[in-house]
């Protein structure tokens, strides 16, 4: 049974302030008694962790990168959603929380997202506190720019950076924290596994990465801030570290996994180049604000792009939507590109991408505007992959990017084991089945600075006067013993190919058939192969070294083993869903005209696995969504 | 098993420890920062007083001047108004000794500035195995700590040549221009004048340049002032001291003019 | 296709943080001139697997140059030989076919030796502890546009804000000094006016945590040539004003009791 989402409710506008004043609180003096373990330092994870140090309690923050600056939060380039109106142009928090349920497809909680919109606000102004130096008009006031097909221009940014500067200014909030003692920072340790006592998450195991050491730790309440799991497609925008472990590790202790199918494929990545690819590099959205997206219209083209006439281009996307055009929501762009190139269009060495073409943006406004306005997306371009994005149209293709799905938690950020919280890329909250575009750097932070620090309070309120539980107690014990197993089990295989071959291979079969376009056809085969595959994994895997020194091979292969897990249940979430939504794009499933096919009478719902073993099927648990406000209706960009 | 309180690895080992901080100014002394802020100070007054000096010495070429009918060399008589600074404000050669007194300061406290940087970056420091390509360092910065060590010494070879008149049994004290002339005048001093001439430049190059950093003073506004300004105090005192010993070699200064007579006969106490 | 290219590597081989370590050769046949130098790693690897040699560790995350992650020392320049990019950027049509390539960790007595190629940086963490933050707990903010922030100033901010923590300017110094670092992170928040209560006591416990683990600058500008980002040596500059200011300030404070 799926427990309580515990919405409140009332006017949605009251719900968050009602829902507050509801809950538990802790006092001020009691808040030093209680030890509450953070897991990731990213977005989330960071600003979690200085407010609640900041709040008083006794924080234990935990990385597997060197220092919390290097999580992957750092890359969002493009800017962070805030409903300030500042521009005057008509914003406001009802707007945004409209955007937000309307752009996830209606497959979010109307309560969560308009508690999202409503903290925005103060997001910003925290963070421009905090010392982010957001991008400002001359009179020195907040500058904004229209992001992602949105109507009104509510996204901050700081430059190409923007993710950056504000996990710098979240880091720096923990580091002021760490300074006084309140938070303890542990770097280099990658969780292992969530210890779970009488129903009760209590604490973690951790693998210490450059000794190998395996150590508990216990606390009253867990946090991950771990981040999505869109590595599981091998070539990604995600960073090399970037694995579904935390959350899956908790996922198999009892907390239940909702919607892992909804992944999002971003449309403007440069195209892998060869087999040897590890990773795909996004570019910014707003490049589509000028470029010309296009094909030639014959498969054997050999000419040179510039040499090919208009006659013989095809832009499908100005010919197919003519209203929304080379602007139509990152689904759709991805999809049409994946359609021409599996047709046989496409251009460049490995004909995997498309064309994005700023000639005629060039000749409209002069080389100068353009390259004021994405010149160091240019040079990125030139310098990844050693063409001239001024003379040569740049290729694009989509790339897997963000994951909407993630562990299933109430509306106070908890998951459905008691005293274990998701915040961040790692909950499923409130992107629906589609995220919009600056709004993950929103959510990170929203959870973070504003939302899990008052809910956790409302847990923690009953456990007064209780100690953590040992580490010396069975339940760590085990568990560490099962950590210790786990390692040594993959250095034993002794096999013959590499983790990163197995990898390869997953994210092959996952993009091929879990991908942009899904079909049961695809899906059914897909868990087959991945059942193959994995059983292959176990048997052939080859971890050279050893678990005492920096590893990291036994990293990987611990992460791939996960990932193998995990794209099952995708491939079983995206069969079962039948429909197409968001993301989520199943193949029998579209209108007369090719377009997604939403069935709001069976799918109007979450789902939520829980996890049983691996031979048995994980069983699903369906949360019914509500729309009192937005009135679900079919997206069209015609 | 016990739960580490923090599995944050120690780090590093510092290579300073703080100690307890001494009042002001002597704590900025007690920093690397305030170290070079000191050896900046001290650096620009050492530069004022190697330009002053080069100057000074730039009356060799005037060579004789005729004083109420005595004949003196102008150099003698510019050394002698440095005795007489100030007199009679102050007694003759005090103001002198003063102004001694704040450049052996300036050098001491430079030296050591410099010395215990240099051991703290050692510290800091492990050397690549591999070749390093230099790619903004310079011959100037890379060589300021030897380029300084071939400085002092000619320093105290020079104060031991021309001031206290250890190496030479023809130095007459007060007579100036005969005592460089003499000292100059032998290819091995010249050679060995001319070599610290060069390391002095080299030094003041990079040390000119360096100080606005150290300063603060860098500024976008006046971005090539520092470099500029390094380039011309080096170039002046290149030329300018290297002239000296090449001018007595090739006789254009000398100093045996039959009608000068010493500034002094009972030449005070230099 | 992309053309490949045949590279000879001496690289850096160290077991561990207290066992000594060497340079060891690898051929690397066949790499492909649109791969990056990281990615070129990773094949490196991959054949050390298929022979059944532990792979080379080396320092890596995001491999789009905005992490900090990578760094290593190529041919005696941190990040190679390609300016204001970090190394997973760097790519191998920049090399020639039959090159040699050294690849070394970072050296600094504040950055020792893990494995191989990596190195523990946390130093850097420290000197942001001591005070690289602007002290506003959450919840304390203003309206955001209630600090007006000049243009120029939230440009000048964000140039020095854009550090990305890799480490490059005290591997490249030969003082292994941290002032790039440290500079940077001063100026990103000395400059802007929410920085300014704290401008000074900032200034004075990030200087003297800096120097408790890294070197001083003697103004070779090697740093800026090797930072990523193309980081100015003026804030270096800055840095040394503001903290002959603290001292200044501090002992106007000296009279009142602590």
């Amino acid at each position: 049974m799926l427990p309580d989402s515990k919405v409140p409710e009332g006017p949605i506008e009251d719900r968050w302030d009602d829902h507050k004043f509801k809950m538990k609180l802790v006092n001020p003096a009691n808040k030093r008694k209680f030890k509450v373990i953070v897991v990731g330092t990213g977005l989330a994870g960071a600003s979690a962790a200085a407010t609640m140090g900041e709040l008083g309690y006794e924080v234990e923050a935990f990385t597997f990168h060197d220092t919390p600056r290097r999580a992957h939060s750092i890359s969002a380039q493009g800017g962070i959603n805030g409903a300030k109106n500042y521009q005057n142009d008509g914003d406001s928090i009802y707007r945004l929380f409209y955007d937000t349920v309307k752009g996830g497809d209606f497959r979010s909680r109307e309560a969560n997202v308009h508690r999202l919109a409503q903290v925005s606000v103060d997001i910003i102004d925290q963070c421009a506190a905090q010392g982010v130096p957001f991008a400002r008009e001359y009179a020195g006031v907040l500058s904004n720019r229209s992001f992602g097909g949105a109507q009104v221009s509510r996204t901050f940014y700081a430059r190409g950076q923007t993710g950056q500067q504000l996990l710098l200014g979240a880091y720096q909030a923990m580091m002021r924290q760490v300074k006084t003692g309140k938070v303890k920072l542990h770097t280099r340790m990658e969780m292992l596994d969530v210890v779970i006592k009488d129903g009760h998450a209590v604490g973690i195991v951790c693998r210490n990465l450059t000794t190998g050491e395996i150590s508990s730790h216990s606390a009253h309440a867990v946090v991950l801030a771990t981040g999505g799991y869109g590595n599981v497609f091998y070539l990604s925008t995600n960073a090399m570290s970037c694995n579904v472990t935390a959350a899956w590790r908790a996922h198999r202790r009892g907390a239940y996994f909702a919607n892992p199918s909804f992944t999002q494929i971003h449309p403007t990545c440069i195209p892998a180049s060869d087999e040897f690819q590890s990773k795909l590099t996004l570019m910014s959205e707003s490049l589509r604000n000028d470029g010309r997206i296009w094909v030639p219209r014959n498969r054997d083209e050999t000419r040179r792009a510039q040499d090919i006439p208009e006659s013989d281009r095809n832009y499908f996307l100005e010919e197919k939507y003519p209203a929304f055009g080379n602007l139509v929501p990152r689904d759709v762009a991805s999809r049409n590109a994946k359609t021409v190139v599996d047709a046989g269009f496409g251009v460049g060495p490995l004909k995997n991408g498309v064309y994005l073409d700023f000639a005629d943006a060039i000749a409209r406004s002069g080389r100068e505007t353009i390259e004021a306005k994405y010149g160091n997306l240019f040079e990125m371009y030139e310098r990844i992959t050693g063409e001239d994005p001024y003379s040569v149209p740049m290729r694009i293709y989509p790339a897997s990017h963000y994951t909407m799905g993630g562990l299933w938690v109430d509306y106070n950020l908890m998951t459905t084991i008691p005293g274990l919280y998701a915040t961040g890329e790692a909950n499923f909250s409130d992107h629906g089945a589609n995220r919009l575009g600056a709004s993950a750097l929103m959510q990170g932070l929203a959870d973070g600075y504003f939302v899990l620090p008052y809910t956790i309070g409302d847990y923690l309120a009953d456990k007064l006067n209780t100690d953590p539980v040992d580490t010396g107690d069975d339940a760590f014990t085990q568990a560490e013993a099962d950590v210790r197993d786990r390692i040594k089990a993959f250095l034993e295989i002794k096999g013959t190919k590499s983790p990163d071959y197995f990898h390869r291979e997953l994210g092959k079969l996952v993009w091929d058939h879990i991908g942009m376009a899904r079909n049961k056809n695809g899906l059914e085969k897909a868990i087959g192969e991945i059942r193959a595959l994995r059983e292959e994994f176990h048997n052939d895997v080859r971890v050279l070294g050893t678990a005492e020194t920096l590893n990291q091979s036994l990293e990987k292969a611990g992460r791939i083993a996960d990932f193998f897990e995990l794209a099952e249940l995708m491939a079983h979430d995206a069969l079962d869903r039948q429909e197409s939504c968001g993301a989520h794009f199943r193949e029998e499933h579209v209108l007369d005209d090719g377009e997604a096919k939403r069935d709001d009478v069976n799918f109007q719902n979450v789902s939520a696995w829980e996890w049983h073993d691996h031979d048995t099927r994980q069983s699903k648990h369906v949360e019914q969504l509500e729309f009192e406000y937005v009135i679900p209706s079919t997206r069209s960009y015609k | 098993m016990a739960t580490p309180t923090t599995s944050r690895p120690a780090g590093p080992q510092k290579i300073k420890t703080r100690g307890r901080e001494l009042p002001f100014p002597l704590n900025l002394y007690q920093t690397a920062v305030g170290k070079k802020w000191v050896m900046a100070v001290t650096g620009i007054v050492l530069i004022g007083f190697v330009l002053g000096h080069m100057f000074g010495n730039l009356k060799l070429y005037i060579g004789p001047v005729q004083e109420n009918g005595v004949w003196h060399y102008d150099l003698d008589v510019y050394a002698e108004f440095l005795r007489e600074l100030l007199v009679p404000l102050f007694p003759r050669t005090w103001f002198l000794w003063l102004i001694r007194f704040g450049l052996i300061g300036a050098f001491v406290l430079h030296i050591h500035a410099g010395y215990s940087l240099t051991a703290l970056n050692n510290k800091a420091n492990r050397a690549y195995t591999s070749k390093r390509d230099w790619q903004a360092a310079n011959f100037a910065s890379r060589s300021t700590r030897y380029t300084g060590t071939i400085v002092l010494a000619y320093l105290i070879f020079h104060l031991a040549d021309l001031t206290w008149g250890l190496l030479s049994s023809n130095w007459v004290r007060g007579e100036v221009q005969a005592n460089v002339v003499d000292s100059l005048g032998r290819p091995i001093v010249a050679a060995t004048y001319m070599i610290a001439t060069i390391a002095l430049s080299i030094h003041l190059f990079h040390g000119t340049r360096s100080l606005f950093q150290t300063l603060g003073l860098a500024n976008p506004r006046f971005s090539k002032v520092p470099q500029t300004l390094a380039f011309g105090i080096a170039a002046i005192v290149l030329v300018g001291n290297l002239s000296f010993p090449l001018a007595v070699l090739t006789g254009v200064v000398d100093a045996d003019d039959p009608r000068v007579v010493p500034v002094s006969e009972n030449a005070a106490e230099s | 296709m992309s053309e490949t290219l045949n590279l000879k590597l001496r690289i850096w081989r160290q077991p561990g943080p207290d066992a000594p370590g060497a340079f060891t050769e690898y051929d690397a046949p066949g790499i492909p001139t649109d791969a990056s130098f990281l990615e070129m790693l990773d094949m490196v690897n991959e054949r050390l697997i298929d022979k059944n040699e532990v792979p080379i560790e080396f320092p890596h995350d995001c491999r789009e140059g905005i992490c900090g992650t990578c760094g290593v020392m190529v041919n005696g320049q941190a990040h190679g030989h390609e300016k204001n990019t970090a190394v997973c950027q760097l790519h191998m049509r920049k090399f020639n076919d039959g090159d040699m390539i050294e690849i070394e960790p970072w050296r600094a007595a504040a950055f020792p030796v893990i494995r191989d190629l990596v190195v523990d940086r946390s130093a850097l963490d420290r000197v942001i502890e001591a005070g690289g933050y602007i002290g506003v707990s959450t919840g304390n903010a203003p309206d955001a546009n209630e600090i007006l922030i000049p243009q120029e100033v939230a440009e000048t901010s964000m140039d020095a804000a854009a550090c990305i923590g890799c480490g490059a300017c005290v591997a490249a110094c030969p003082n292994s000094a941290g002032q790039l670092f440290t500079a940077a992170k001063l100026w990103h928040l000395n400059s802007l006016p929410q920085g300014q209560a704290e401008r000074f006591r900032r200034t004075e416990a990030m200087v003297e945590t800096m120097e408790e683990f890294f070197g001083s600058c003697t103004n070779h500008g090697e740093c800026t040539e090797a930072c990523p980002k193309g980081i100015s040596q003026d804030f270096i500059a800055y840095m040394n004003r503001d903290y002959i200011k603290s001292k200044v300030y501090n002992r106007k404070l000296a009279g009142q009791k602590n």
